[in-house]
């Protein structure tokens, strides 16, 4: 499959839909609902971030689009629906062969750690080879020279790299492997789980560089997971809040960071500092992360918020529009949490004017 | 005496074979007022770890001397000195994994009680009791009942890092090394532990060196202290933090600073970058002649950066940068 013309897919169908996802692991304790009734939809080109702290569901979730959760996981309902050139898949209805066929030339994923990833007595080129002939590609010569292409593509030297052992490449060298093997197969969506974490800041500055510049050139949808919000705020052109296993709040990276209307993306945001500019106070979010066994009724995040009310204990919001286009927010009292965050806005527009200068 | 509680003199510490050599801290020299905060910042294998840990005093130094108010730790022949105990429990250490750092067999009331009972703070199981319950109070860790009996596996890495600095707190210490204290935390817990650790030094007058990969949080913590930035095994730049942040020198600093993402879209997509002429960081086996940074960087002077090691230099207020450029640059000012 040809890479496509990138302008003509803009006002195209988004590749991947997911509607109302909810994943349960069995433990010994009982039932981890990790996902909660997820919506969302990946649009073309697009680079979407999730943010979330440890054990809100965002690996869960990408891991869902794959289909390689671990066997103490089930889906229990919902639908993932992957389309391209018109043609739709429901990705929870395929076998095993066509599974092995979406994966890898549809939809890659690069996981968290770089070495792990590596099977650490074969060679790069062994390692890649292997790759294209479990998804189907035979010819070795095809591979090859696609295979050196890439690696320049990612800044790395083809010729040395492809013949050495992962052990021989530093952390940053792998990831950029990593990428360059996730691509091998042309996909439309790639999924990147904490892709700059465990990096030195000089080497995920060259990530986030080289990640922003591959996808301008190839075209890809992104998906990628962040703890870390300054790598989305770089990154990415959505953003999505998770909370308890599920969206809490949806927007554009401007809205999320300037505009937030959920408490708890206020709480992560007031929690960040900038190396930039003056002094900031920061806050922290009090109590820790909900049990996902037996969490709080009404809204999940109730037991932590200062805006918490009767109701929340009760009901649990869903997910409705706000102002800003595309904005969403499951929250009784965004309009509270908005005019708080007015002073956040303008605090804002001040200190990066002045950092300009 | 000195004006510094703890100093730093010339520490080199080297691992491995006659064969296989590495110098992984290479001369760095530092000292901390009582009361002051010194952040360590610098990238993976830069030395900042091990540096911790020799001025904790649980590594010795290879060559150099770690002094506590004037007084040498290590005695004739890199003995342990008359005062080593002492000092061990005026300085303490936490360290980065919450996960690995705490008995997994142990409940939180042993893990706390245990160093109370070996050093006679008290005498009796119910005063370890009473002590027990202050230190998880000042750790914010409540209801204390349910604390004391639970095991670290039914914690979150939270609440372990917080029992962590509780056990550093037991001995009451005049100096906490914290090496990458709150980095595996999560982002929501992060600020809640270093305001902990900020109220020990405004309460107790706690000096601390902080060890961080994370400028941003040097920042936040070290504001009214200095950031001293490591690369390969030696300090290249030590200033107040508003100073190094605002004006750094150091062009491997200059590189960091302008490297780092932002929590904050406009601010990040528009930050100037610094750009290297490598991004290869060079192998401790095979160390480039002259200053090390020289290969990566973009003020390098043949003849003059790869041939000879710049020193530490003082520049003018209170700050000192290890570039030959930059101690050039600023004489001219």
């Amino acid at each position: 499959m040809q890479t496509m013309n990138s302008t003509s897919q803009q006002n195209q169908t988004p590749p991947l839909s997911i509607r109302n996802l909810w994943v349960e692991y069995s433990v010994e304790r009982g039932l981890v609902k990790a996902v909660r009734g997820i919506n969302l939809d990946l649009r073309p080109e697009e680079s979407l971030a999730l943010i979330g702290e440890s054990g809100c569901g965002k690996t869960t979730l990408a891991l869902s689009l794959i289909r390689l959760l671990v066997k103490a996981a089930t889906i229990t309902q919902g639908t993932i629906t992957y389309r391209r050139d018109g043609q739709e898949l429901d990705i929870l209805s395929l076998n095993s062969r066509e599974l092995r066929r979406f994966r890898w030339r549809e939809c890659a994923m690069v996981f968290q750690s770089a070495l792990n990833a590596f099977n650490p007595v074969l060679r790069i080129r062994d390692q890649i080879y292997d790759t294209a002939r479990a998804h189907g590609v035979t010819s070795r010569e095809e591979t090859h020279q696609r295979a050196l292409e890439l690696l320049e593509h990612v800044q790395l030297d083809p010729k040395r790299v492809i013949n050495a052992y992962p052990h021989e490449l530093s952390g940053g060298m792998r990831q950029r492997v990593l990428l360059a093997m996730s691509l091998l197969l042309d996909p439309q969506v790639l999924i990147l789980d904490e892709p700059t974490t465990a990096l030195d800041i000089l080497t995920q500055r060259t990530i986030i560089d080289l990640l922003r510049r591959l996808k301008a050139e190839l075209g890809f949808s992104m998906m990628f997971i962040s703890h870390d919000l300054a790598t989305a705020a770089e990154l990415a052109d959505r953003v999505a809040t998770m909370y308890a296993g599920n969206i809490v709040e949806l927007g554009s990276v401007a809205d999320i960071f300037y505009h937030p209307t959920h408490p708890y993306t206020l709480g992560l945001i007031r929690a960040v500092p900038t190396v930039t500019g003056d002094f900031e106070e920061l806050a922290s979010i009090p109590g820790s992360p909900p049990d996902l066994i037996d969490p709080p009724s009404g809204c999940k995040f109730h037991p932590r918020c200062t805006y918490a009310t009767e109701r929340c204990r009760v009901e649990e919001p869903k997910l409705e529009p706000v102002l800003g286009i595309g904005h969403t927010v499951a929250c009784f009292h965004h309009d509270l949490v908005e005019q708080d965050t007015e002073s956040l806005a303008k605090n804002h527009s001040h200190t990066t004017r002045k950092n300009t200068l | 005496m000195s004006e510094y509680l703890i100093e730093a003199k010339n520490l080199v510490r080297r691992f491995g074979s006659r064969r296989e050599r590495v110098t992984a801290v290479d001369g760095v020299s530092f000292g901390i007022r009582e009361g002051e905060v010194v952040c360590l910042v610098g990238e993976s294998g830069c030395g900042k770890t091990t540096t911790g840990k020799m001025v904790a005093g649980l590594l010795k130094p290879t060559e150099g001397q770690v002094s506590y108010a004037g007084e040498e730790i290590w005695g004739e022949g890199g003995k342990k000195g008359d005062g080593f105990k002492s000092y061990r429990l005026k300085v303490q250490i936490i360290h980065q994994d919450p996960y690995a750092s705490l008995n997994p067999s142990h409940t939180v009331f042993k893990i706390l009680s245990a160093p109370l009972l070996h050093h006679k703070l008290v005498n009796s199981r119910a005063e370890a009791m009473d002590r027990v319950v202050s230190l998880l109070g000042t750790v914010g860790l409540g209801p204390v009942e349910e604390f004391i009996t639970k095991y670290p596996h039914q914690l979150s890495g939270g609440q372990r890092q917080r029992v962590s600095v509780a056990r550093a707190l037991t001995v009451n210490p005049k100096v906490i090394v914290a090496d990458e204290a709150v980095s595996m935390v999560d982002v929501s817990i992060r600020v809640s532990l270093l305001n902990i650790l900020t109220n020990l030094k405004r309460e107790f007058g706690v000096t601390y060196l902080f060890i961080t990969h994370d400028l941003a949080i040097a920042k936040f913590f070290a504001w009214e202290g200095r950031i001293a930035v490591m690369y390969i095994g030696s300090i290249v730049e030590f200033a107040t933090t508003p100073q190094l942040i605002s004006d750094p020198r150091h062009p491997y600093t200059k590189a960091l600073l302008s490297a780092i993402p932002e929590a904050d879209p406009e601010l990040t997509r528009r930050k100037q970058r610094f750009e290297l002429r490598s991004q290869d960081i060079p192998s401790l086996l095979d160390l480039p002649t002259g200053c090390l940074f020289h290969p990566r960087c973009p003020l390098f002077e043949k003849g003059l950066c790869d041939v000879k090691r710049p020193e530490l230099t003082p520049i003018g207020g209170g700050r000192f940068v290890a570039c030959h450029i930059a101690a050039r640059e600023a004489g001219r000012s």
